[in-house]
């Protein structure tokens, strides 16, 4: 279990990560997105123990991380980590993969075997006597990941490992990184600024923004239960909009957005500032006046114009003038029913509880 | 011009001939330079990596002295070595004047600084991801000194090949701190030194030719690891 603590890393007077505190179990793939220059590269080194915190502590299995170089030594030999730009040795393929080993001392049969066992898992049999440097960049990443493997390291960092790779490369190396952690039950902890790839690798998943976790949590809970607006835009939500809480009753408030009034289902009290964000699979569109309020379980229903519609994959996105953007997913079909085009009047109906409400 | 001619001649016979006086020479001035290169090499390349490496004040100012010694004269070298090995300097006690162990120690300070140099120049070409690769697959500080020194070797074996150039070529230091004493401190440049002055240029034209093919060794095997350290 890695158990960090008030971690801070300062260098001149620039803050790069700021009071983070995370815990991360045994066995787990742990996520840290978050965009370019967040700070997720800073803190996957303070945890390597390449690079000394400000303040705050890291505990790996128990051990408190010291300055003492020795035990830094130690610890670092029980993770492996892999760098976002593929990096190999000037030398072979086998030769770059034994680094680790050799540097603890084993020799003869056990080096050989586990090497080959490590080029195996990466699938890179074969390729023992290559000149490493001579490799695709993903092949080069993978024997990056069987150069970690090799020693059989507790807890894995993986920092941006599928950054600079073509997507059949970086396919190979999700399907990698969950062959590693089931099969041997390693901790991973990946950082990335890929949403996807941390939405279905990870776990669990915590998000840096301006080097401080601003939400640590379930794919689920980061993807569409975002704390804030910051979030929200940044794993991608659409419909993100701020307005004021005007009514609250039972745990359901209208909410003003540019003078349009949204239910939604909040226990946010009257006056509160807040952020909203609706899915665009959530809202259906109608032509003109299409249903009266009370016909539907939709409790929004509200007026817009077509201001643009552009294609996404089989589906097509439809933005709507309703005093504020409004985004609106609907497949081709119903584009072509409803007649759907620049200038045309459409209501948008959504329920309540499709509007997840955030604090400003 | 005949008198050149002849003296091409005869030193050729003597080369060919394998003159014991030529041959033992050479092997002499081969011993002295390879030994201070050697030396040297294990001064030098731990140095460079040191100050690459580490963060010190006054790191840029020791870079620039270190670069400033490439050039420094080889007399004064010899003058440096001269006070601190004759009998009245800190370490005349060791008798190291006029002696090949006290040569090997004046070309060992002669080119130390360029080893330096040169080495860092080669660290310098290395990625800091490849460092911290190494550092992160739990290397020691010694483990992680080899590995970096791997992946340069080229860089770094031409500084030691340009370290053993310069080494074998003096002349200024050889002279003041060996004394040219036949038969024990006499190396090919002190000895073309002295017979040219003696009007041998036979002997001189021999020497001076041993000189030139070990020159050319050097660039030859300078290229080829130029060459491989691009592939």
């Amino acid at each position: 279990m890695i158990e960090i603590t008030g971690l801070c890393r300062k260098v001149g007077d620039r803050v790069l990560v700021k009071d983070v505190n995370i815990t991360i179990p045994d066995g787990m793939i742990f996520g840290v997105i978050g965009p370019s220059g967040s700070g997720k590269t800073t803190l996957m080194r303070m945890i390597d123990l390449l690079d000394n915190p400000t303040r705050g502590s890291i505990v790996i299995n128990g051990t408190r991380a010291t300055r003492d170089k020795k035990q830094q030594l130690e610890l670092r030999r029980k993770m492996g980590m892999v760098f976002q730009k593929p990096i190999v040795l000037s030398t072979t393929v086998f030769e770059n993969v034994s680094y680790g080993l050799r540097f603890r001392g084993v020799k003869g049969e056990e080096l050989k075997s586990r090497i080959l066992e490590a080029i195996d898992l990466v699938g890179l049999s074969g390729y023992e006597d290559r000149y490493a440097p001579t490799l695709s960049g993903g092949e080069m990443q993978r024997v990056a990941i069987a150069r970690s493997m090799v020693t059989r390291p507790e807890v894995l960092l993986l920092d941006e490992p599928t950054a600079n790779l073509d997507p059949a490369s970086t396919e190979k190396i999700e399907e990698l990184i969950r062959a590693i952690n089931s099969r041997f039950g390693t901790t991973i902890i990946i950082s990335t600024h890929d949403l996807d790839q941390g939405q279905h690798i990870a776990h669990r998943i915590a998000v840096v923004i301006g080097g401080m976790i601003t939400q640590a949590g379930t794919p689920e809970e980061v993807f569409h239960r975002p704390l804030n607006s910051e979030i929200a835009k940044f794993v991608g939500l659409e419909n993100v909009i701020g307005g004021t809480v005007t009514k609250a009753e039972d745990g359901l408030a209208a909410i003003s957005i540019h003078g349009t009034g949204i239910e939604a289902v909040t226990k946010e009290e009257v006056g509160n500032r807040v952020f909203i964000s609706i899915h665009p699979d959530d809202i259906t569109l109608h032509s003109g006046q299409g249903i009266e309020k009370n016909t539907t379980s939709a409790r929004n229903c509200i007026m817009g114009t077509v201001t643009v519609t552009t294609l996404s994959g089989p589906f097509v996105l439809v933005t709507l003038d309703c005093g504020f953007p409004l985004k609106v997913i609907v497949t081709r079909r119903s584009v072509e029913d409803l007649g759907i085009q620049p200038g045309k009047e459409m209501q948008a109906c959504f329920k309540a509880s499709a509007v997840h409400v955030m604090k400003s | 011009m005949n008198d050149i001619i002849d003296g091409f001649t005869q030193a050729i016979q003597l080369i060919v001939t394998l003159n014991p006086e030529v041959m033992e020479i050479a092997m002499r001035t081969l011993m002295i330079s390879l030994t201070a290169t050697l030396l040297a090499s294990l001064v030098a390349i731990p140095l460079g990596w040191w100050i690459h490496f580490h963060e010190f004040s006054g790191k840029r100012v020791v870079i620039n002295i270190i670069q400033t010694l490439y050039a420094v004269p080889t007399v004064l070298v010899g003058l440096f070595v001269y006070l601190l090995i004759s009998s009245s300097g800190p370490l005349g006690m060791l008798g190291l004047l006029f002696t090949p162990a006290g040569m090997i120690l004046a070309q060992m300070l002669l080119v130390i600084p360029m080893m330096i140099g040169l080495t860092i120049t080669a660290f310098s070409g290395v990625d800091r991801t490849v460092v911290d690769t190494i550092t992160s697959l739990g290397a020691t500080g010694y483990q992680s000194m080899v590995a970096v020194i791997k992946e340069v070797r080229f860089a770094v074996f031409a500084a030691v090949i340009l370290g053993f150039g310069r080494a074998i070529s003096e002349v200024g230091a050889a002279m003041m701190i060996g004394g040219n004493i036949r038969g024990y401190t006499r190396v090919l440049t002190t000895s073309i030194a002295l017979e040219t002055s003696m009007g041998n240029l036979p002997l001189s034209i021999a020497l001076g030719l041993i000189l030139l093919s070990i020159a050319l060794v050097i660039t030859v095997i300078l290229n080829i690891v130029q060459q491989r350290s691009r592939t």
